[in-house]
Formats: structure tokens, C-alpha cells, sequence
């Protein structure tokens, strides 16, 4: 018994839901012989992965469904070993090169070269190169991206890279301008109640509009999101009908406790309170981007029109010297401060243009 | 039939050759002979010259991305050496390949210290080739090298000039140290200009037989802004969707552009008339309120645009503004580049197109 979300996932591009156009395009490149690289990108829970599972599915048959999991060590120059995942079927290999953070570099020559030297074997394969799926391509060091340039173009004839990322930015320019671009949208509201309406009819179950409406608000743009949601009201309730009450994740609650605190009272004291509630946030593993932003989120709710533009421009700030800085609790801290110090001057109506 | 008759070269040994269908058009028609270089005038007569007189200097290569720097050497050391004494005399490293300092002790040395045996002039394709007595060391995008293995190469470039010349190519000279510099003479590739980029587009338009647009040439050249590898990939990507269907339909500019990710110009202009910034054709657009300059950052978000092309394209729009007053358009652009800074150090990009968005609103309004 697995979870809806991969019960229902689809296997293959006639399958997809939404995007039909996109659908079209991947499959009659499937089937013309000179594939290129490609590139997906889009947010999370737009269904990136699901549509390479399905074009891999495209380009090979049934064959890529059998997959095995294997364990590889790599050195480092330095002698250090690297213990990378792989996920293998006879035509295609998965790899999550940021795993092992600054060495990926070491992991993507290796790798690539040796599936790029190798031929192959499978007589009946319907394409000769091999397929190498890079996810998280978007955290790829600069120098995992320079050395993905040269090999991606002088072993085309017999290995072909799909990169999955969230965004484009941080890729650079030579390997944009080598891959095919695909962009992935994330599904409106109607598209993503047409697929939960389409669950509930497979699952045989009872639901109406306004409660399916509710889900794919809340989801905001993400499937998996959804559906998550779906299965676990179904598993609460039995019946979805009327207005759903969709609990909202304990840390989510938590932030906008977070927020209600900066808000209700600046003092030294409360600072103190809030570091201890950003802490305790930390050490359940909420990304620190995450809990910014949600917080800010709360924030900006409750204050007036004229002080939201300063608040979310600190945040950007914040968020920025976290992903430079080594301490991420420092800057989440000086953030909650600086928004203190941003309420209590407009209450007290001080001119604050000299301390930016 | 006897075992010791020539066997028929074997099936296997056919399908090792790449088929040329499937070679991507970048590499199909990268410059075979230094005179098809496009648009690099000046360096091609310099190293016209070496052809006739067999003298070469240290080179170092550096210009933009997709200008024809490792295709001139390519096609350099092809002129010189021929087919035959392609691989003997020539090594090429890129970034691809492990290019630590132990490399360039072994690797590099081991190569550089050989003596090049002496070469009858006639190839195996009836053609001469001056074949001069010295080897060349490729080093491709030579700016990701360590400061380490560049100071190592040092003295071996002097050690061996005399029978090893390097030439280095990077996209940034600054990246390369200075002793390393000094040692080589530069060439600067420059981005190409259009018409050598619409030539070359149309000719390998005209060789793989498919119908080009003038206006889809401009929309390549515009997208890929002097980079004729780009606008080829780009090129051979849209061919190939436009072929794909049933009947092969023709290449539009659209095309070009939702495969180079550039966002659609309304969104763009949406966006820029969300923020209170006047686009011509509608009534005079208000400002409107944070919570709208939100929802709308929300939904660029989800349509999963890139968010540093989409404010590179905003600044262009709102630099070309015809009629926003200069100081407006300052200050926007001092926001989109604390963003584009933001957006390099790995900041999360909803957080920073809405500052950008917010700047920007408070700067017009």
C-alpha cells in the first residue's frame, strides 16, 4: 500500500494531467533520434521528476522501470572517500551530486566519464547513449558546472544528461546554452482539482467542489502538496464534503506564534523569547529560508501598509547574509530585532531614515 | 575458408563511427580550417602567418563564452599537424579532466618533455601538412584551474619551449596570474557581430535544408547576444521541435524564445504595470498596494520563470523607458543590482523579486 502520491503518479506522457502541449513536444523528441540534453526546471511539486520518469519511459519502454540502488566510492584527489547513491536501471543513472556537497565535482568527472567511455550492451535498447539524470542541478558547485561543459559535448554520441533544478540562476551560462530548456509550470488551481478529482473518482469516493477548491488553494501551486493533504484528510474524516479544516504543519503554526510575539511587544526580554522559540525551529530542522519567510509572512499581515515594504526588505537582506554567513541564528535574530525597531519607531512615529 | 585469410572488418567496428544525424550541430560544423572562423579578423591573420612560417608563440586565448576560441585552435593544430599526427602532438585539457597540480607535474611534463619525432610531409589524405617540430599543449577554460597548477606551469612552459608550445584559453584573463600571462602573446576574441552570426546561421540553415525567417535570425541573435554557440543550440533545439510534428511546422520567434527561457514580454510588461511603471497602448496604470505587488510575485513564481532573467529583462525595459524620469530609472537599477548580487550569492529568489518589485514601486510612485 503506497501513499497516493506515488500510487497515482503517472507513468507515462499520455498519462500527465497537465501540460499537454509540453507532453507533445517531449514525446515526438523521443522519438526523433538526436535527443538533446535536457534541462526541466520549475517549482517544487510542479511535477519535474514525473515528467523524466516519463520521458525515460518514452525513450526506452518498460525497461527503465527496473531499477537497482547502488552504493560507489570515489576518491578525492586528497584520499578522502565518497560514498554516493546511485540509482540505476540498464539505460539510465540517477545521481544527486550535492549530496557530498564540495567534492560533487570529483563525483560528476568519474562518473560521467566512465558512462560516457562505455558502449551500450543491450542489443535491443532503442537508443545507444545512456541517460544521466542530475537532480538538484542548481546546487552543482561552479566547478561541477565547468566540468559538465566540455563533456557534455564531446561524448553526445553515447550518454545524454537530463539536469532537474528549481531555478535557473545558478546555473552558469555555457551549460544553459548546451541543454534544451523545459520549462515546468506549476499547475493551476482548475488543472490541480481535475487530478484530485480524478484520485477521488479511482479511489471511489465522495467529494464536492468547495472542499477540492480548499485543497488546491492551500497547496499553493504544489502537487504533492495536495495530495498529501488529500490522503490525510481522507484518513481524518472518511467523507470530504463542505468546508475542510486543513490542519496546518506544527512549525507553521509555531512561525506565526513567532509572529504574533515581534508584534504584541518589543522589549529585551522578548527577544530573549523568541531566540529560545527560533532555536527550538532550528533544531527541528525547518530551513532557516523557510522560517524567515513565514514568519515575515505573519508580520506583514498584522502591521500597516506602510511598514510591510521596509519589513520584507530587511527579510530579503537577512536571508542573504544567512546564505553567506556560517550562523544562521545571528541573522534570523538581527532580523527580528531590526523589525522590532522598525514597529515601535512608527508607533512612536521617529524619523528612521538616518539609521538604514 | 581458412583462418588466416583478412577477415571482413567486423560490424561493431562500423557503428564506433559517430553518426553524423545525431552529432550536434556545435560540434557538426565547428570551423575546420582557421580561415572559416567567423568574424575574428585579426587573429586569424596572425596565426595565418605561423601556418606559413611555422613559428608559434605561447598563446592565450580569452573572450565571452561561444566566440570561437577552442574552435580556432582546434582548427589551428588541425592545419598544422593533419589527421595522422593529430593525437600525437596535440593535448587537450579542459575542466573536465582532473587538472590538480599533480597533473600538471605528471601529465603535463611527461607530455611536454617528449621529443616530437620528425614527420614526412605527405598525410595519409594526399595532402601536405607543415607538420613543425614542436607540440601544443591545449588547456581549455584554463580560469578554473588552481592558482597552484598555474604557478607549477610556469617553469615548465620555459623549461620545454622548444619543443612545446601552450596556448591557453578562459573567459576571464584576470583569473589567469600574470607570470603565466607575460609568458604568452594574448588574443582577445570579441562577441561576434551580427551579420557574421546571421551569415553563419544562414548557411547552416541552408545545409540542413530548413526554411529561415529573418525575423527568427533577429530573435537568435537577440537571445543569444553574441554567443554563436548559443544561438546555434538553439537553432538545432528549435528545428528539432518544429520537425517533431506532424507536418513539420515553421520556426517562429516564439519558439526561439521559450527555449532560451526568456519570460514572455506580458508577463514582463504585466509585472512592470503592476509596479506603477507606465507601458504604453493601456490608460495611465496606478500604483497599486503591497498586498497585489505580492500576488503577483506569488504567480511569477509559480510559473517557474528565472528570476535573474526575468529582472535583466525588467532593467531592460525599464532602462529603454521612453518616458520615466532619470532618477526613477536609477534607482531601479541600483535595486535590480543588489538583487542580481543577492540572487549570485544563492538568496531565495521569491524574497528578492519582491524587493525588487517593492524598490521599485517606491521609487516610481
Amino acid at each position: 500500500m503506497s501513499l497516493w502520491v506515488d500510487h497515482y503518479r503517472p507513468k507515462t506522457l499520455d498519462d500527465l494531467h497537465y501540460h499537454p502541449a509540453l507532453s507533445a513536444r517531449i514525446k515526438s523528441l523521443a522519438k526523433a533520434g538526436d535527443f538533446p540534453h535536457m534541462l526541466f526546471y520549475g517549482p517544487s511539486g510542479a511535477g519535474k521528476k514525473t515528467r523524466i520518469a516519463c520521458t525515460l519511459k518514452e525513450l526506452y519502454g518498460k525497461g527503465v522501470e527496473k531499477l537497482k540502488i547502488d552504493q560507489r566510492v570515489f576518491m578525492t584527489p586528497s584520499r578522502r572517500k565518497l560514498d554516493v547513491n546511485i540509482v540505476q536501471s540498464n539505460f539510465h543513472i540517477e545521481i544527486t551530486p550535492s549530496e557530498v556537497g564540495n567534492y560533487d565535482r570529483v563525483v560528476i568527472q568519474e562518473l560521467l566519464k566512465e558512462i560516457a567511455q562505455t558502449q551500450q550492451v543491450d542489443i535491443t535498447a532503442r537508443h545507444k547513449f545512456k541517460v544521466v539524470v542530475i537532480n538538484e542541478a542548481d546546487s552543482l558547485t561552479r566547478d561541477a558546472q565547468a566540468a559538465l561543459r566540455r563533456t557534455m559535448e564531446k561524448y553526445m554520441s553515447n550518454m545524454r544528461i537530463i539536469l532537474c533544478a528549481n531555478s535557473t540562476s545558478k546555473l552558469i551560462a555555457p551549460i544553459k546554452s548546451r541543454c534544451l530548456l523545459v520549462r515546468v509550470a506549476a499547475p493551476t488551481e482548475d488543472e490541480m482539482i481535475k487530478v484530485l478529482k480524478y484520485v477521488a473518482s479511482r479511489e471511489r469516493l465522495q467529494t464536492d467542489d468547495a472542499a477540492l477548491t480548499e485543497i488546491a488553494q492551500d497547496a499553493n501551486g504544489n502537487m504533492r502538496k495536495a495530495l498529501l493533504v488529500f490522503e490525510a484528510l481522507k484518513m481524518q474524516k472518511g467523507i470530504l464534503s463542505g468546508p475542510v479544516a486543513i490542519a496546518k504543519p506544527d512549525w507553521e503554526t509555531y512561525c506565526c506564534k513567532v509572529g504574533d510575539m515581534i508584534i504584541q511587544d518589543q522589549s529585551p526580554s522578548r527577544v530573549l523569547e523568541v531566540r529560545s522559540k527560533l532555536y527550538e525551529l532550528l533544531s527541528h530542522c525547518i530551513p532557516p529560508t523557510v522560517i524567515l519567510k513565514t514568519i515575515a509572512d505573519r508580520v506583514v499581515e498584522l502591521v500597516d501598509e506602510s511598514l510591510k515594504a521596509d519589513i520584507m526588505h530587511w527579510a530579503a537582506i537577512y536571508e542573504t547574509r544567512m546564505r553567506v554567513g556560517n550562523k544562521k541564528i545571528f541573522h534570523l535574530e538581527a532580523w527580528v530585532v531590526k523589525v522590532m525597531s522598525l514597529y515601535k519607531h512608527f508607533f512612536y512615529d521617529i524619523d528612521m531614515s538616518g539609521f538604514d | 575458408m581458412s583462418f588466416f585469410q583478412i577477415q571482413p572488418p567486423r560490424q561493431a567496428a562500423k557503428e564506433q563511427v559517430v553518426d553524423h544525424a545525431l552529432q550536434p550541430w556545435v560540434e557538426k560544423y565547428r570551423p575546420q580550417t582557421i580561415e572559416d572562423v567567423s568574424s575574428q579578423e585579426h587573429t586569424v591573420a596572425v596565426l595565418r602567418r605561423t601556418l606559413t612560417s611555422t613559428n608559434l608563440p605561447h598563446m592565450l586565448f580569452y573572450g565571452p563564452p561561444g566566440t570561437g576560441k577552442t574552435s580556432t585552435i582546434l582548427a589551428l593544430s588541425r592545419q598544422l599537424f593533419g589527421p595522422d599526427n593529430f593525437r600525437s602532438r596535440v593535448l587537450e585539457l579542459n575542466a573536465s579532466d582532473e587538472r590538480g597540480i599533480s597533473i600538471v607535474r605528471e601529465k603535463i611534463k611527461d607530455f611536454a618533455r617528449q621529443t616530437p619525432r620528425a614527420q614526412s610531409g605527405v598525410s595519409s589524405d594526399g595532402k601536405t601538412y607543415p607538420c613543425p617540430p614542436y607540440k601544443i599543449i591545449i588547456l581549455d577554460e584554463a580560469d578554473s584551474m588552481t592558482q597552484d597548477a598555474q604557478a607549477a606551469l610556469r617553469r615548465i612552459m620555459e623549461n620545454y619551449a622548444r619543443i612545446t608550445r601552450f596556448c591557453l584559453v578562459c573567459n576571464y584573463v584576470t583569473r589567469i596570474i600574470e607570470p603565466l600571462a607575460s609568458r604568452c602573446s594574448k588574443f582577445r576574441f570579441k562577441p561576434l557581430d551580427n551579420i557574421s552570426t546571421s551569415q553563419r546561421l544562414t548557411h547552416i540553415a541552408c545545409a540542413e535544408n530548413i526554411s529561415l525567417d529573418p525575423s527568427v535570425v533577429n530573435a537568435l541573435i537577440t537571445t543569444s547576444q553574441g554567443d554563436l554557440r548559443r544561438s546555434i543550440t538553439y537553432l538545432q533545439s528549435a528545428s528539432r521541435l518544429a520537425n517533431s510534428t506532424s507536418p513539420p511546422t515553421v520556426i517562429t520567434p516564439e519558439d526561439i524564445q521559450e527555449i532560451a527561457g526568456v519570460v514572455p514580454d506580458t508577463v514582463v510588461n504585466e509585472f512592470a504595470a503592476t509596479l506603477g511603471i507606465d507601458i504604453g497602448g493601456k490608460d495611465k496604470t496606478k500604483a497599486k498596494s503591497f498586498d497585489e505587488v505580492r500576488r503577483e510575485v506569488k504567480q511569477i513564481v509559480r510559473e517557474g520563470y528565472s528570476a535573474s532573467q526575468l529582472l535583466s529583462q525588467l532593467h531592460d525595459l525599464i532602462v529603454e523607458h521612453p518616458t520615466l524620469p532619470a532618477l526613477h530609472k536609477a534607482k531601479s537599477a541600483l535595486a535590480i543590482a543588489e538583487a542580481d548580487k543577492a540572487l549570485c550569492d544563492g538568496a531565495d529568489e521569491e524574497l528578492w523579486i519582491l524587493e525588487v518589485a517593492l524598490q521599485i514601486h517606491k521609487a516610481v510612485s
